[in-house]
């Protein structure tokens, strides 16, 4: 391919490969101080044109790779950095088998992880953006990775995707960290924001799951805790993850381990400060 | 890597490691043919960096657990058909009967075979069981009544697998008619009481399938079924004799005779000289399709693959039906 970035975020490596020079080069300012993969990738990348005459004409950045959707909708080449970033979530969500991957947000302290877990829009990206400033050691936004051998998560610290509302947040961060807006992409209103700085420097470092949350952000809410059971976030958790089936029995049984040892609690909340209370209330009867 | 040379020569001869600059190229390749399972079989006591090992050991616990799935979903098949014989095809049919060719091999869909005479109860039989017609349209469904060699593809509600039911191993439109009865009579039964088509019926099938069935995209997966078959099988006395007989029968002399001589040139397979016959000044051209994938997963050399597709569905069916069929398609609302 004509572009070319090699990646390593946290145990994964990736190669990503482009038709056009932008979404590399956005990719190679928003990752700058990420180290250089061994030279062997886990995983490839291809954005590319659907028809060669579309690298130019109205070009439109097609997600392929090892692991492809068939019927994804291209993006157009504004958004190819979301491009990027969609490719390696997919390259994970369908090729990864080594770890048990759960869509929820990671902070850590003291050894110890907190997961955020629950649906779209429940506030799991920002919650642990801003836990990722205010002393825990972030690990991911996206996925979290358990290992079904040790029972350990592993970070996998990208870029923060921050969505509508949430941009504002974060306007006071270092600029070389933010990513270029992206509007009137098919989740609103997107800029991606480059993790701390050791979130990055340890990014090596697992640590072990201590508490469990279901975020639920709404205005009107009054802000509460309600303890989940066991199953429920068994279940819960098979749902939120994207190869539980394909892991088969260590899958399972590596689920199995999680939800009887780690507590977890459902919470709403209206605003950041009103979680980050919550969360440390739970944490310090949970650690 | 301008092509899957090196794969398919890595996979020949494990001992070219040392040839080996551009390991994520290689992987990216194997993963785009569907031949990483089977790489990694073939790698797994080389001396690959840490890293390669990972990423292989990865594919032969997804292998492992494709064979489970396909075991199992043949299982509940048998179940569900009964008393009708359950004749195994293509990658289910190796895994359950231990095959080298099932070592690493991803497996989709469960492709069976039924005596043509009971292919109604099978389908009953199915429907009744939890699978469901993937196609509803009134047009695809009467054309692969009328023209396949297969029901129209079925999935199950629940466990969202697909079967293939076939009555034959070519559709009836195509040149070749193979004796669909013998397919079936000289089966062999496995202890468990599911059944296999005998090895030379085995080659001969996955032969049909590598040449008339696709413009042979996947082919070089299907090449490698070929040449774990035939080393597997060709050890056992007057196996060359018997392949030439049944080629003969099922009227695949030719395609046998081809698929021979490209699994010496692309797995440098041992083969009967007599029966692969002279070299075709075409067999070329097939191997330059069949390589036809770059170290990015890419397909490549498009105008030889579009010869292929045209000549795939030319073989498929007479002009005039391929004419008709392309301008129903074409029509069809999206």
């Amino acid at each position: 391919m004509r572009h070319r970035l090699d990646l390593t975020i946290g145990p994964v490596s990736f190669r990503i490969g482009s038709a056009w020079p932008q979404p590399i080069a956005q990719l190679a300012a928003l990752y700058a101080p990420y180290p250089k993969p061994a030279g062997i990738a886990d995983f490839t990348v291809r954005l590319e044109p659907e028809k060669p005459w579309r690298r130019l004409v109205r070009p439109s950045v097609a997600i392929h790779g090892d692991y492809t959707l068939p019927d994804a909708a291209p993006l157009p080449l504004a958004q190819g950095l979301l491009a990027a970033e969609m490719g390696m979530n997919l390259q994970m969500a369908l090729g990864q088998k080594r770890f048990l991957l759960l869509h929820a947000a990671t902070v850590e302290r003291d050894g110890h992880a907190l997961l955020l877990t629950g649906h779209s829009g429940a506030g799991k990206s920002t919650l642990a953006a801003m836990l990722g400033e205010a002393g825990w050691r972030f690990l991911g936004d996206e996925f979290a990775l358990l290992d079904p051998v040790t029972g350990l998560i592993h970070p996998f610290p990208r870029a923060i995707s921050l969505k509508n509302q949430s941009l504002a947040l974060f306007d006071s961060a270092a600029p070389d960290r933010l990513g270029p807006v992206l509007k009137g992409t098919p989740k609103g209103t997107i800029r991606h924001l480059r993790p701390p700085a050791d979130a990055i420097a340890r990014m090596a470092e697992p640590a072990r799951p201590a508490l469990i949350l279901f975020p639920r952000f709404n205005r009107d809410f009054e802000p509460e805790t309600r303890p989940v059971g066991a199953a429920e976030t068994f279940v819960r958790l098979t749902q939120a993850s994207t190869n539980y089936v394909a892991l088969g029995r260590p899958g399972f049984d590596a689920l199995t381990r999680l939800v009887t040892v780690t507590p977890s609690f459902a919470i709403d909340y209206r605003s950041g400060e009103e979680a980050a209370a919550l969360i440390d209330t739970l944490w310090s009867n949970a650690t | 890597m301008k092509d899957a040379r090196l794969l398919t020569r890595l996979l020949a001869d494990p001992a070219r490691m040392a040839e080996v600059r551009d390991w994520t190229g290689l992987i990216c390749t194997a993963r785009a043919e569907s031949l990483l399972g089977s790489l990694a079989f073939r790698l797994a006591d080389a001396p690959v960096p840490a890293q390669v090992a990972a990423i292989l050991e990865d594919a032969r616990q997804d292998a492992a657990y494709a064979r489970t799935q396909a075991l199992w979903e043949a299982e509940m098949a048998q179940r569900a058909l009964g008393d009708i014989p359950l004749i195994l095809l293509k990658g289910t049919a190796y895994a359950a009967a231990n095959l080298p060719a099932g070592e690493g091999r991803s497996i989709g869909d469960l492709d069976i075979l039924v005596p043509r005479e009971q292919l109604d109860t099978a389908e009953a039989a199915l429907l009744a069981a939890g699978w469901e017609w993937v196609k509803e349209d009134a047009y695809d469904d009467l054309y692969y009544r009328t023209w396949m060699h297969e029901l129209p593809p079925l999935i199950h509600r629940d466990r969202d697998r697909m079967i293939d039911v076939h009555h034959t191993i070519l559709p009836p439109t195509a040149r070749p008619t193979p004796d669909a009865a013998a397919l079936a009579n000289d089966s062999i039964a496995l202890p468990n009481g599911m059944r296999i088509l005998c090895p030379e019926d085995m080659i001969l099938h996955a032969v049909a399938h590598l040449f008339a069935d696709g413009d042979l995209a996947g082919g070089l997966r299907n090449l490698w079924d070929i040449d774990r078959l035939l080393r597997r099988f060709a050890v056992t006395e007057g196996f060359w004799a018997r392949l030439a007989a049944r080629a003969d029968r099922h009227q695949l002399r030719p395609h046998a005779a081809r698929a021979l001589r490209l699994a010496r040139r692309v797995y440098e397979t041992p083969i009967d000289n007599s029966l692969a016959g002279r070299a075709h000044a075409t067999d070329a051209l097939y191997i330059r399709r069949l390589l036809a994938r770059d170290g990015w997963g890419r397909e490549r050399r498009p105008f030889t693959r579009l010869g292929f597709y045209v000549r795939s569905h030319w073989l498929r069916m007479p002009p005039l039906m391929l004419a008709r069929h392309l301008l129903t398609k074409a029509r069809k609302p999206r």
